[in-house]
């Protein structure tokens, strides 16, 4: 049991109790995922209407708030096809392969616990004490990182088992761009821990405590937090970022051949992997539950408060983006990528590297920050026109041959 | 934690367990690599084989050097695999031109990789056995690789970087 080791729960014997306690928070963290994706279908369509002077579901329930419900049975008594050149076990396993990974991200991040006082732990009854969250791996957020790698199996299989070219020109897509954003991704994260100095999101959570001061802002909350945010938003493959279910390009993308519950089950996973994702933001960047707990006697609720809170200000963000922004082309899409989030991460983490270590070596912070800047002006100024370079050179390339084989989007 | 203690037992016993049930599916599945005859079928039990390796890793409790097993082989080399297939070769089903000549070259050289391997892990470790007490060897990993092995580490930093320009100068004709 030393995996876990980090929660207090499994300090001491291994018991009936810890054992139920440990299926309890499994089965509640699903139940809770399940009833945010319900939620979550909902308030984008309500949104998107408000956004676009429109009225959007009211029909089933208060507000229509179970229109989520009434599509999922809809959809689980239609008829479920399978193309004639499917490769019929690959094309039922994809779902499932995309759902998995949504899930299992969920099981690093907090969702309560007072970490003011107590650094998390709650108590529970019988006697035992455990942080709210499903586990506390040491390796916390690689977990996240190796999942959100896993995800891009379920839509790249998808597409390639319906044996129909749209969806496989989707998934070509799809595993184009997660590898690409992967990258900054996770250069974000590291300088989420080179500030917190853990993987563990539990200790990264507690890093922040003690109100917005200890939020990093400097450090993390400009420039990782918007590369994480944009590179987060497409590797969830959502608006404007879509374009692996383009549907003027690409009918439906990877799922154009899915229907019946295959694709709830695809539907059910996009929601629950933004809803993840905008719990894995508040967790690095945004002291998860962390917050002012206002009356002592609901030391329990606040927290858990705080952190829904939170979650819902990056949900509707997602939305927004969604009503708001128009879908980027391939090349730019790549531009974006490569050209200006990796590099600009990966100077912040260099940056922040060499602050940690003249903060061990005392050296002096302006003279840091200075040799920086000027690094990173020299850096810039030369990635600038090796770019501006190629693209003369093609578009010359383009002027001789205007029907070669250098393609039109430079 | 005053109840019945149900995990009281030797844990090596499930470790056996879970050892020769993980390893009967990795081979299994690397059987299964070179005899499909469908490629990305062919690629799907490597993944097995991959997580199979991840998995044992993790038993042995090394989780970091199992989840980034994870994140490098499974996450990226493999789904690169996937990519060039699609790109290329994108059939569905069976592909008869899966070369099965060389077959007896590839089962000696398997063979051959196989005992060189066997001797080399047999003469260095000979019967040491790890330490795990520890309660997370993230660290150390870290503190190996960018103290003792610093001088190594940078260079295969280096020569990686120069294998990415040459693809990309190889890959560019203009």
């Amino acid at each position: 049991m030393m995996l876990f080791a980090a929660d207090p729960l499994l300090v001491g014997d291994f018991g009936w109790d810890t054992l139920a306690i440990m299926l309890g928070k499994v089965v509640i963290a699903f139940a809770l995922l399940m009833l945010s994706v319900l939620f979550m279908v909902w308030f984008e369509r309500k949104v998107v209407s408000d956004l676009q002077n429109r009225i959007g579901p009211n029909r089933a329930g208060p507000w229509g708030l179970l229109q989520t419900l009434a599509d999922g049975i809809k959809l689980f008594f239609k008829e479920d096809l399978v193309p004639n050149k499917a490769d019929r076990f690959v094309f039922g396993l994809a779902p499932y392969l995309s759902l998995i990974p949504a899930f299992l991200t969920f099981a690093i991040v907090p969702v309560g616990g007072d970490f003011t006082n107590n650094n998390g732990v709650v108590p529970m009854p019988g006697g035992e004490q455990t942080y709210l969250q499903v586990a506390d791996p040491p390796i916390g957020v690689l977990l996240f990182l190796a999942m959100s790698s896993l995800a891009v199996y379920g839509i790249m299989l998808a597409g390639w088992s319906s044996g129909s070219k749209y969806p496989l020109l989707g998934s070509v897509r799809a595993s184009a761009q997660m590898v690409s954003y992967e990258a900054a991704l996770g250069l974000a994260v590291v300088a989420v821990l080179i500030q917190s100095e853990s993987l563990s999101s539990h200790d990264i959570v507690a890093a922040q405590q003690g109100g917005i001061v200890n939020w990093n802002f400097f450090a993390t909350g400009v420039v990782p937090f918007f590369v994480f945010l944009i590179a987060g938003t497409a590797e969830l493959n959502r608006p404007p970022f879509d374009l692996v279910e383009a549907e003027q390009e690409l009918v439906g993308g990877f799922h154009t051949e899915y229907s019946s519950i295959r694709f709830a089950l695809f539907f059910l996973a996009e929601f629950m992997n933004t809803v993840t994702m905008s719990a894995i933001i508040v967790t690095l960047f945004l002291g998860g539950p962390n917050g002012p707990i206002l009356i002592d006697s609901l030391g329990w609720f606040f927290p858990t408060f705080w952190f829904m809170l939170k979650l819902f200000v990056f949900l509707f963000t997602f939305v927004w983006f969604r009503a708001t922004l128009p879908r980027l082309r391939y090349d730019q899409l790549m531009d974006l990528g490569w050209k200006l989030l990796i590099p600009i991460s990966l100077g912040w983490v260099l940056f922040l590297g060499a602050q940690s270590i003249g903060r061990d070596r005392g050296w002096n912070s302006i003279a840091i920050v200075a040799v920086t800047a000027l690094v990173f002006a020299v850096a810039g100024s030369l990635l600038v026109a090796a770019i501006n370079t190629a693209k003369a050179d093609r578009a010359r390339a383009l002027e001789e041959d205007p029907e070669g084989a250098h393609g039109r989007f430079t | 934690m005053t109840d019945a203690v149900i995990l009281a037992y030797d844990p090596e016993v499930p470790r056996q367990i879970a050892f020769f049930l993980i390893a009967a599916v990795m081979v299994f599945s690397a059987f299964r690599v070179v005899t499909t005859k469908n490629v990305v079928h062919a690629a799907l039990y490597l993944v097995l084989v991959l997580a199979g390796v991840a998995a044992q890793f993790i038993l042995l409790g090394a989780e970091f050097v199992g989840v980034t097993q994870v994140l490098v082989y499974i996450g990226a080399v493999i789904v690169l695999f996937l990519f060039g297939i699609m790109l290329t070769r994108a059939e569905l089903g069976d592909d008869e031109s899966v070369a099965t000549e060389r077959r007896g070259m590839a089962a000696l050289t398997g063979v051959l990789l196989f005992g060189v391997m066997t001797y080399a892990v047999v003469d260095v470790f000979d019967d040491q056995t790890i330490d795990r007490t520890e309660a997370s060897t993230t660290g150390q990993i870290g503190d190996a690789i960018f103290k003792e092995y610093i001088i190594p580490f940078e260079a295969v930093s280096v020569l990686l970087l120069a294998a990415l320009i040459g693809a990309i100068v190889i890959a560019r004709k203009d």
